[in-house]
């Protein structure tokens, strides 16, 4: 078995499972939609007017979220992937992938691109349903967007990694999701601008400016808008970085080896 | 986020040549006017004016400029290539908004106080007579050819028509409540009104005065009350007229065969009057509320960007590059 295969094996793995559950392909798209339908249209006027970068002119409160809303896919992609993980943790198929003679990361590197790629796909439909609704950018937006949804998928995805590797339960995933998911996407620059929730608490301001999935969102937000924001940049990759290194450390042997009377 | 703002005006400097068509805007709290250079969209300029600048028009061979300095109840005449005030025009009380007739020589001023419309001689800089009109005049409109300069009134709700040649009312129509603004269509076949409080803009054939149609407006997510239309617009080709609609924050899209509204672009806040690029490839709109100026694409319809000007921009008058 090369390298090569095991990559293919496991991104193949992955976006197979992804289109097979096609009600999970249909429950990515539709948490998105429901707030930029609802939610969005709801809020129209209670966004403040004020023209931030990257933004030139005024705009509708559905197209300042639309880039928060690809990073809410890529957050739930994230953490959906890494709630596989620990299925395969209790169903025995982890310690066959990582009985594979590769070196941990290696593998732990192939399951976060396969992740992140399926993640591509469904912010890929979102922003076409959008584009539908009226909701668009340029060709050149679209296009700079790839990368950045890329990086913004692989730090998410390494965050999940991360955390399935201390989850040892699939029943304990679902505090993780609202320990992790609610505060990371209400802490961020995802539903309103950081200068809104400065008027409010300054406090709370500081917490989403440290909030790495402000700065996949603002990423993904310039991106959207032909620009690169330098410093959600660096932020994304030091975070990306710092998760992953954290991942590959919890799923050492050592620290992967079930407790007595698990698994 | 700092250095890719700088970025991007470094790159819009670089492209920019030297000189450029100007958007004049009259600045209605802080009695200035501001000039945009309409290629960069940066304001160059900021020149004084008198109190409560609101009417602005370039004479045809845009060696003066024309502002209705309401609060000082005087048409204030500039020299745009060195922002000097050159004098005053007599204009009877409180002039709101003016129209200059084809001839480039006579100005039609509605005095908002007095219930009269003043026709002052620019070059004589005396007024030629006062007309009569409803309460609270304030749209001005002239045909294209210069045989008929119609006031709107504010509280009388009607249309006033206006023979040049004898300066005799010859028609009076009913509009809704409040007509803020008048507009002849490119070739004087048709004459638009918009009401502000009535929230309808009506259209008028020119010949017979008699009512063509009448146009509403609905935006998802706005109350109707807000959708108050004020300064109006045709587009180059005469194909669509562009409706400022006040509160509600955006610009109606009319085709103007049709009546049929196309669409609606998000602008900023109190959006009051428009102008045309020379080059006829954007408008510019004055948000009064938000003190900025949005640009709106002709060719997309998209507004691509908000500039900075002063408190209240109000009218708003286009030059082109200066030789």
């Amino acid at each position: 078995m090369t390298a090569l295969r095991a990559a293919t094996a496991i991104l193949t793995r992955e976006v197979a499972r992804f289109l097979t559950q096609r009600e999970r392909f249909f429950a990515a798209l539709v948490r998105p939609l429901v707030w930029l339908f609802v939610f969005a249209a709801g809020f129209r006027a209670a966004l403040g007017l004020s023209i931030i970068p990257p933004y030139k002119t005024y705009i509708t409160y559905e197209t300042y979220i639309a880039p928060g809303l690809c990073g809410m896919i890529l957050l739930f992609a994230g953490m959906q992937s890494s709630l596989s993980l620990v299925n395969d943790r209790e169903s025995g198929t982890m310690r066959l992938m990582l009985t594979a003679p590769w070196p941990r990361w290696f593998l732990l590197g192939a399951k976060l691109v396969a992740g992140a790629a399926v993640a591509l796909l469904q912010v890929a439909a979102f922003l076409a349903i959008a584009a539908a609704y009226g909701i668009r950018f340029s060709p050149a937006g679209y296009l700079a967007a790839i990368p950045a949804l890329v990086l913004a998928g692989l730090m998410l995805g390494a965050l999940g990694l991360f955390l399935s590797s201390r989850v040892r339960q699939l029943e304990n995933f679902a505090g993780v999701m609202n320990f992790v998911i609610f505060p990371m996407f209400f802490l961020s620059s995802a539903l309103y601008p950081l200068w809104k929730m400065q008027e409010s608490s300054p406090l709370l301001a500081m917490i989403c400016r440290a909030n790495p999935f402000t700065h996949a969102v603002e990423l993904v937000r310039f991106a959207l808008y032909g620009q690169v924001n330098l410093p959600a940049l660096g932020w994304t990759v030091l975070a990306g970085g710092l998760f992953f290194a954290l991942a590959v450390w919890g799923y050492e042997p050592a620290r992967t080896r079930p407790a007595r009377g698990e698994g | 986020m700092i250095r890719s703002i700088l970025m991007g005006t470094a790159l819009s400097l670089s492209l920019a040549p030297a000189l450029a068509d100007e958007i004049w805007v009259t600045n209605e709290i802080d009695d200035t006017v501001s000039v945009i250079d309409a290629r960069t969209l940066e304001v160059k300029a900021t020149y004084p004016t008198g109190e409560r600048p609101r009417g602005i028009t370039f004479s045809k061979d845009f060696k003066r400029l024309y502002i209705c300095a309401s609060d000082s109840d005087a048409v204030q005449v500039m020299d745009p290539d060195t922002g000097q005030i050159l004098h005053d025009l007599p204009s009877g009380e409180d002039p709101e908004q003016f129209v200059l007739a084809p001839d480039d020589r006579l100005l039609y001023i509605a005095n908002e106080d007095d219930a009269i419309t003043t026709v002052v001689d620019t070059e004589s800089r005396t007024v030629v007579t006062q007309i009569d009109v409803g309460v609270e005049p304030e749209g001005m409109g002239i045909s294209p050819d210069g045989r008929i300069q119609v006031t709107t009134s504010e509280t009388t709700n009607m249309a006033h028509w206006i023979d040049t040649e004898t300066h005799k009312i010859i028609a009076n129509t009913l509009v809704d409540s409040r007509p803020r603004h008048a507009e002849f269509r490119p070739d004087g076949t048709e004459l638009w009104v918009s009401s502000e409080i009535g929230g309808t803009v009506t259209v008028f054939d020119t010949a017979t005065q008699a009512e063509k149609g009448r146009i509403g407006f609905a935006i998802t997510g706005i109350q109707p009350e807000k959708l108050q239309p004020v300064g109006m617009r045709f587009s180059p080709d005469g194909q669509r007229v562009f409706v400022a609609l006040g509160p509600a924050n955006h610009v109606a899209v009319v085709n103007a065969a049709t009546l049929e509204v196309e669409r609606y672009i998000l602008v900023g806040r109190r959006v009051w009057h428009m102008e045309l690029s020379p080059d006829q490839t954007r408008l510019f709109t004055t948000n009064g509320v938000s003190g900025d100026v949005t640009v709106i694409d002709l060719a997309s319809l998209e507004p691509i960007a908000t500039v900075k000007v002063g408190r209240f921009p109000w009218g708003a008058a286009a030059r082109p590059t200066p030789n």
